[in-house]
């Protein structure tokens, strides 16, 4: 099993929200629109778009660091010019979001959204800060270990994907229980970046790679 | 190798909605309608930060994201409102349904659905019990389609694996 099951009652807000009922397998007749995406062009996206620390008059506080990698499908072949886009806690742990009610200061210099396309194999790169650990009500003393969120397109509905990505090491991973609700721990391991003395960049940027491998289409079972 | 999904959370309201992104046609556009209706959990209340995805198939449709002019495209993303709404104004699909993903804190997989705006011979909706065939088709009201979204329990909406 590689995605997690819908209800898993460790994160507490699955009870309310997890169908209850198994789903319906999707049958690839040719008709079927999720076998086609959409398609985002390059005059859509800004060139700063891809950089969190220069959208604003100043620089963000925090650890600077490039966070790269390729979209591929599940034969290892890159997805070339696919919609990513990402966002994150500023390096203090607190979302530039309305509802985030965590005492930690906002950065007036960090929004946290960005994207990009992928170039001509797969590639995506973001420079940012590192998101800071941040507290949640899912249970006493709940920690959300720092992560970036993650939003892929590929080239049909069908592989349409919202994950996280995690750095590695973090010592929060065994009690936060939505990295933990993915069963297989492989699998989990997936979703946290490699550190890559070859992506950093001296004196300047740590780099970390993640790659997203994307599901098949059906059309091609 | 692929990779594990994980939930949208609650704070990609900063981020992921865009202006105009539930208007896939412009104000007035001919033959356009309305698509909404609400987002509901188990216990039938309403899901005020879910993020819905609408697809009507228009492959290779540019310019999704920077809305204006008088094209159209097929590609839509709202945000639910506080008591779990969500509206988009397309142009009809050239088929019978439209593609709808809904995203959502608790939610660790998006759940994948068809809008059908009007019942009729089908194969997804002929494989179904006529009780679940219903939770698929929108209720129209003039140039409205009235779909609401329950995501468990009583009435709930048949989702697709993919």
């Amino acid at each position: 099993m590689i995605h997690p099951p819908n209800l898993s009652p460790g994160y507490r807000s699955t009870l309310l929200r997890a169908p209850s009922k198994p789903a319906v397998a999707f049958k690839a007749d040719p008709d079927a629109i999720e076998l086609t995406s959409p398609v985002f062009g390059h005059g859509e996206v800004g060139a700063l778009d891809a950089d969190l620390t220069r959208q604003h008059a100043g620089e963000p506080i925090g650890e600077r660091i490039i966070v790269t990698g390729r979209i591929l499908d599940d034969s290892g072949h890159p997805i070339r010019n696919t919609l990513v886009e990402v966002w994150q806690a500023n390096a203090a742990g607190r979302y530039a979001h309305e509802g985030d009610r965590h005492p930690a200061p906002l950065d007036p210099n960090f929004t946290g959204a960005g994207r990009c396309l992928t170039d001509g194999e797969g590639r995506y790169r973001f420079v940012t800060i590192k998101p800071g650990a941040y507290p949640w009500r899912n249970h006493p003393n709940a920690w959300r270990p720092a992560h970036i969120h993650f939003s892929v397109f590929g080239t049909a509905f069908t592989q349409r994907l919202v994950t996280q990505m995690y750095f590695p090491g973090d010592p929060l991973f065994p009690f936060d229980p939505i990295m933990q609700s993915v069963p297989d721990p492989v699998v989990r391991e997936r979703l946290v970046a490699a550190f890559d003395l070859d992506v950093t960049e001296p004196e300047w940027a740590l780099g970390y790679r993640f790659d997203v491998v994307l599901g098949r289409t059906p059309m091609e079972d | 190798m692929l990779t594990p999904s994980q939930t949208v959370g609650p704070f990609f309201g900063h981020a992921l909605p865009y202006e105009g992104g539930p208007d896939l046609v412009p104000d007035g556009y001919p033959g356009a309608i309305t698509v909404t209706g609400r987002v509901l959990d188990g216990a039938g209340e309403p899901v005020p930060d879910a993020m819905l995805e609408l697809w009507t198939g228009e492959a290779g449709t540019r310019g999704v994201l920077r809305r204006g002019g008088e094209g159209a495209c097929g590609f839509g993303r709202c945000a639910t409102a506080p008591d779990g709404t969500y509206r988009f104004r397309t142009a009809p699909p050239a088929g019978p349904y439209l593609a709808l993903l809904v995203f959502a804190r608790g939610l660790l997989c998006a759940v994948a659905t068809r809008i059908y705006l009007q019942d009729g011979p089908d194969p997804l909706l002929d494989s179904l019990e006529p009780e679940r065939r219903a939770t698929l088709i929108a209720q129209r009201d003039g140039g409205v389609y009235r779909f609401d979204v329950r995501l468990q329990g009583e009435g709930e909406t048949v989702f697709l694996e993919f």
